[in-house]
């Protein structure tokens, strides 16, 4: 079995942690089922760097195009390198851009498709995963009913595990043509981190009783180095953007540790949530849904309990480092 | 400008997923269907484009009959016709090449799909109907400007959100921020009547268009008790989140 990876780098050209942890996730496939193991990724600064995560080659391709994200641009180079390489199976991320062009990939290679992978696949007369669906209320398993497959893989839901191997890294160069869409301007939020990329996400509802309290929440995602995010009333209402609505309607979180507070925990707000690995809930009401869904919660006054957590924090972080 | 969006017929966001026949069918008993959220923001901006720009609005669902008062409701709220291609759809791509074949012979200026259906979550429709159709795709919109035929579109990226200037014909994977829940349309008395003298095109298909095998669902397993931390005692959570859940 021939396994390509899409490695999608950060502005910088840094691999991402999804990039490394898709390759761990395919170096293990790779070696359980015998096959090799090939990474494409776009202007990557270290391109080498993949062999710690058991890549045998890495294709880096050298385009000043391919600095900003394309959907037909990336999916032309992808689909190329999977056809040329002789390739049966393609591992992607479940990055916005990854599932942007995931539909697209797999009509160009005529593959069966599947998202929100969460397990190796199963080796048969057909290939076998398993997936969450119904936004983290159930798991489906799927067999692949195509000869060429492409598994978009959950984020978290392998981790990163280190296979120093020696590889080889090889620039190429690709004929580009232009592109429908024209990107006139990109507008960042914030410089922290996302939603998407971050292990940790400190999450406020209507609890905070308005938008001037934010400070708390912002306070405590600096001090633990996570990303802010809110429930829908709180969006809907306009205190925080859209972009921060977790849920199901909203962005799903699939962190390290999740920190809900003044979030009740209504169903479509734990769905959304549902695969972060660690539940933290801070809420005044002791009935409030959420403590079923919580791994760990304190009963009590945000107002009181976040400065007091932000302060016991910091004494954490100077003597842990 | 004619406009189709696609429209999944959905559990409602507060239904019990359960599951039949040896755990290999979604149990439909006692679930309320609805419009699937992402479409239904984009069924609303379409609306728009209808009453400002004269736009018209076919919506169009690959399904059951019992998909039909799913597509009644989008006539109430605004659509001028509806389509059911009539199959029970096995995959996103049996999805996406119906709708793709019934684009091929019914030519439209703009489509409209949400970005993911929120019940199987496969987020691969709209791509795929934009390689079937060779149509420009713009996922996860949030804002969408059209004048003759020229698009401006703003779209989510990690972090923010990018502006693309593009032309017709154009694919949108849709969400919220195409309009504001505030926004959205409930049907009303009038608006149900109409939908009832409206045109609702059933097309027959037996083509066994698939990709994938759902062979059976589970259920996560329960989970256990929450360790509850007394409020004045903070460090104590600190410590559990570090020596206990390693996650901090």
């Amino acid at each position: 079995m021939k396994i390509l990876i899409f490695a999608e780098t950060d502005e910088n050209g840094n691999f991402k942690k999804d990039a490394l942890e898709i390759a761990s996730y395919a170096s293990q496939v790779s070696s359980e089922n015998g096959g090799s193991l090939i990474a494409l990724s776009f202007n990557a600064s270290e391109p080498e760097r993949l062999s710690n995560y058991g890549v045998q080659k890495t294709i880096n391709a050298k385009n000043q195009e391919l600095n900003n994200f394309d959907p037909e641009i990336y999916s032309n180079c992808i689909s190329e390198i999977f056809k040329s390489e002789n390739c049966d199976l393609l591992v992607l991320s479940s990055s916005s851009n990854s599932k942007y062009i995931g539909g697209i990939l797999s009509v160009k290679i005529d593959a069966g498709y599947v998202t929100n992978v969460i397990s190796k696949p199963t080796m048969g007369d057909r290939i076998s995963v398993q997936r969450n669906t119904f936004t983290n209320k159930a798991f489906e398993n799927v067999e692949i009913m195509k000869s060429k497959v492409i598994l978009a893989i959950s984020k978290n839901s392998y981790g990163l595990k280190e296979n120093q191997i020696n590889s080889e890294a090889i620039e190429t160069n690709f004929n580009i043509s232009e592109s429908r869409n024209k990107v006139k301007s990109v507008e960042k939020t914030s410089n922290k981190v996302t939603i998407a990329d971050a292990d940790i996400v400190v999450s406020g509802g209507r609890g905070l009783k308005g938008p001037e309290n934010w400070h708390l929440i912002e306070n405590l995602a600096d001090i633990l180095g996570g990303a802010t995010a809110c429930s829908k009333p709180v969006s809907d209402l306009g205190w925080r953007p859209h972009s921060e609505h977790v849920g199901q309607t909203g962005k799903p979180v699939s962190s390290n540790l999740y920190i809900a507070i003044g979030i009740s925990g209504a169903i479509q707000h734990l769905a959304g949530v549902n695969s972060s690995k660690v539940k933290v809930v801070i809420n005044t009401d002791p009935e409030a849904p959420f403590f079923k869904a919580a791994d760990y919660g304190i009963v009590g006054d945000a107002f009181e309990v976040v400065p007091r957590l932000i302060d016991k924090l910091k004494e954490f972080k100077s003597s842990n480092g | 400008m004619k406009i189709l969006v696609c429209i999944s017929h959905v559990p409602d966001t507060t239904s019990k997923i359960n599951f039949t026949e040896n755990n290999s069918k979604f149990d439909k008993s006692g679930v309320q269907f609805v419009i699937n959220p992402n479409d239904e923001f984009g069924l609303t901006r379409a609306i728009w484009f209808k009453e400002k720009n004269n736009a018209t609005i076919d919506v169009i669902n690959v399904g059951l009959q019992d998909t039909e008062s799913t597509l009644r409701k989008a006539l109430a709220i605004g659509a001028d016709r509806a389509v059911r291609i009539n199959h029970d759809p096995k995959d996103g791509l049996s999805v996406a090449k119906h709708i793709s074949d019934y684009i091929k012979l019914n030519s439209y200026d703009l489509i409209i799909a949400g970005r993911e259906s929120i019940d199987y979550n496969g987020g691969m429709v709209p791509g795929m109907i934009s390689a079937f159709t060779d149509i420009n795709f713009i996922d996860k919109c949030i804002d969408l400007k059209i004048s003759g035929n020229n698009v401006e579109a703003s779209r989510e990226i990690e972090g923010g959100k990018e502006n693309i200037s593009t032309h017709l014909p154009l694919i949108i994977g849709g969400q919220k921020g195409l309009v504001e829940e505030s926004d959205l349309r409930i049907p009303n008395m009038r608006g149900i009547m109409m939908a009832r003298k409206k045109e609702l095109l059933v097309i027959d298909s037996d083509e066994d268009y698939f990709a994938t095998h759902s062979k059976d669902f589970e259920k996560p397993q329960p989970k256990g008790e929450v360790t509850i931390v007394q409020a004045d005692e903070v460090e104590k959570l600190i410590d559990l989140l570090h020596n206990e859940a390693k996650a901090l």
